[in-house]
């Protein structure tokens, strides 16, 4: 069981029997009132999204979904391939059920698809993975005046915010759990 | 480029908050108040419906220096001020810390307009020192500092913005719902905005308002929809504020949260204290006013997470 001040971004829980996982999520206290949590829920059947507000104290029940091991395989449209690591079995995912996983899958990288009952709804994937930049502006050495963080585009087409000294075609750590910048990967 | 570059990179923002500090204790010195330390680890919180302390062995780790400077306001200490890190429990978001730092000023005298018009000096004082003219940018509102600020009551908050009335959002206890989605996201966008007359249980250490005791003289600043400061004529009768602590903590049973013991010390003395202004405003926010941060993590040197 979870409550409310649980909540944070990624976590699955049940409502009105569905699964649903928060993608957005914000603590919010008018001065001397109670504790809001404040949710944005992706419907992780449908891809739909809700708007709610919790209070301090709500319970949830977690969504338990059965996780396979699985390795992605490629893209084709809208639709990743996926490939069950012990029986070689392959199945399919929208994008949209994807979410912003979509972003960092890249080809042959092991995730956890997960199950609602005997459909594939989304995937898990590890906290950290590498991904290269495509796309940033150089660096200049000693120029203080810019600003601390400059757009970098990866490999998938997600854009995310880098340190200055991050050149094209380096690898970087990302933690998906945030979709920011770790670290800088040593080749 | 140091191995904890997002400590690093936060250099620009922590020397202009050291700035920020250094008016703020600049305004009041000129002013003639006195800087005071009180204790951080304290026996008993005040009890309030909505504010958790952290426990700290037997006792606790203060939400606010609140209890304590009312003694010293008790005691003669006629204006005083302090700024102080601050403990509650489970409060983390964009906007909140756990550990955070408070801003109080207590002075006797007066009521809580002119302590509105005090907090406009001092924000302007800072901005002025640290180098902004009439005018920031902050969540993408041009705010404009000039006096003066905007004044709006709640009630008239209720009838301007949303779908319901102050009484009818308190009967279905959905008052903060209407502040936080419907009203505090519209205050404070063009100009500063002071936000007063809370509704009676809303204010458990503020004085009533004589003409409308439906109401405390208690406000809020607001700048780009963000909360600054609470601030409030007191309540210096110790009767009734050990009527509104027990019912606090009457609220507090009802929602399954510990009950704190009375302050003792601080009610035998709170008759002593002369009617007073007092108010709370979060250093933390209003450094990110300043510097246009959208979180709370931008402008402090380690979040817990980051410990």
């Amino acid at each position: 069981m979870y409550t409310a001040s649980d909540l944070r971004k990624g976590l699955k829980v049940i409502i009105d029997g569905e699964p649903y996982i928060v993608t957005a999520f914000e603590f919010s206290k008018p001065g001397k009132g109670q504790a809001l949590y404040r949710t944005k829920l992706r419907n992780m059947i449908t891809g739909l999204s809700i708007d709610r507000t919790y209070r301090e104290g709500e319970t949830f029940d977690p969504a338990s979904l059965e996780e396979r091991a699985m390795q992605f395989l490629y893209k084709e449209g809208d639709h990743y391939h996926f490939m069950d690591n012990e029986t070689y079995e392959q199945i399919i995912i929208s994008e949209e059920s994807l979410g912003e996983a979509k972003s960092f899958l890249i080809d042959n990288l092991n995730v956890k698809v997960l199950l609602f009952g005997e459909r594939a709804i989304g995937v898990e994937l590890p906290n950290f993975v590498n991904l290269r930049v495509m796309k940033t502006d150089p660096w200049v050495r000693g120029d203080t005046s810019k600003a601390d963080f400059k757009p970098g585009t990866l490999e998938t087409g997600y854009v995310l915010r880098v340190p200055p000294f991050i050149e094209e075609g380096e690898l970087i750590t990302i933690d998906t759990r945030t979709g920011e910048f770790s670290k800088r990967v040593k080749e | 480029m140091a191995k904890n570059w997002p400590l690093a990179r936060r250099k620009k923002a922590l020397q202009q908050r050291a700035h920020i500090l250094r008016e703020i204790r600049q305004f009041f010195i000129e002013k003639g108040y006195l800087e005071v330390e009180t204790s951080h680890r304290i026996p008993t919180p005040a009890p309030e419906s909505h504010i958790d302390a952290v426990p700290s062995s037997t006792w606790f780790l203060h939400t606010s220096p609140e209890l304590c400077m009312k003694r010293m306001m008790a005691a003669g200490y006629e204006k005083v001020f302090q700024i102080c890190r601050c403990w509650r429990e489970r409060e983390r978001g964009s906007l909140h810390l756990p550990e955070f730092t408070l801003l109080e000023w207590y002075r006797a005298g007066g009521d809580y307009r002119s302590l509105m018009e005090e907090c406009e000096k001092l924000i302007r004082s800072v901005a002025t020192g640290i180098g902004l003219g009439q005018n920031l940018t902050f969540r993408g509102c041009k705010i404009d500092l000039s006096e003066p600020w905007e004044r709006i009551s709640v009630k008239e908050a209720f009838q301007r913005y949303p779908r319901t009335t102050v009484t009818e959002a308190l009967e279905k206890n959905l008052f903060d719902e209407v502040m936080v989605q419907e009203i505090e996201p519209k205050l404070g966008l063009r100009k500063p905005m002071f936000i007063y007359d809370y509704p009676a249980q809303r204010g458990a250490l503020a004085r009533l308002k004589q003409e409308d005791p439906t109401v405390a003289e208690r406000f809020e600043l607001y700048m780009g929809g963000l909360e600054l400061a609470n601030g409030f004529s007191e309540l210096v009768d110790s009767e009734e504020q050990r009527k509104r602590f027990l019912m606090e903590n009457e609220n507090r049973q009802f929602n399954g949260k510990p009950i704190y013991s009375m302050p003792d010390r601080f009610l035998a003395e709170l008759d002593d204290m002369p009617p007073s202004v007092g108010i709370a405003l979060g250093v933390d926010r209003l450094v990110m006013v300043f510097l246009d941060a959208k979180t709370i993590d931008e402008v402090v040197a380690f979040t817990p997470e980051e410990l």
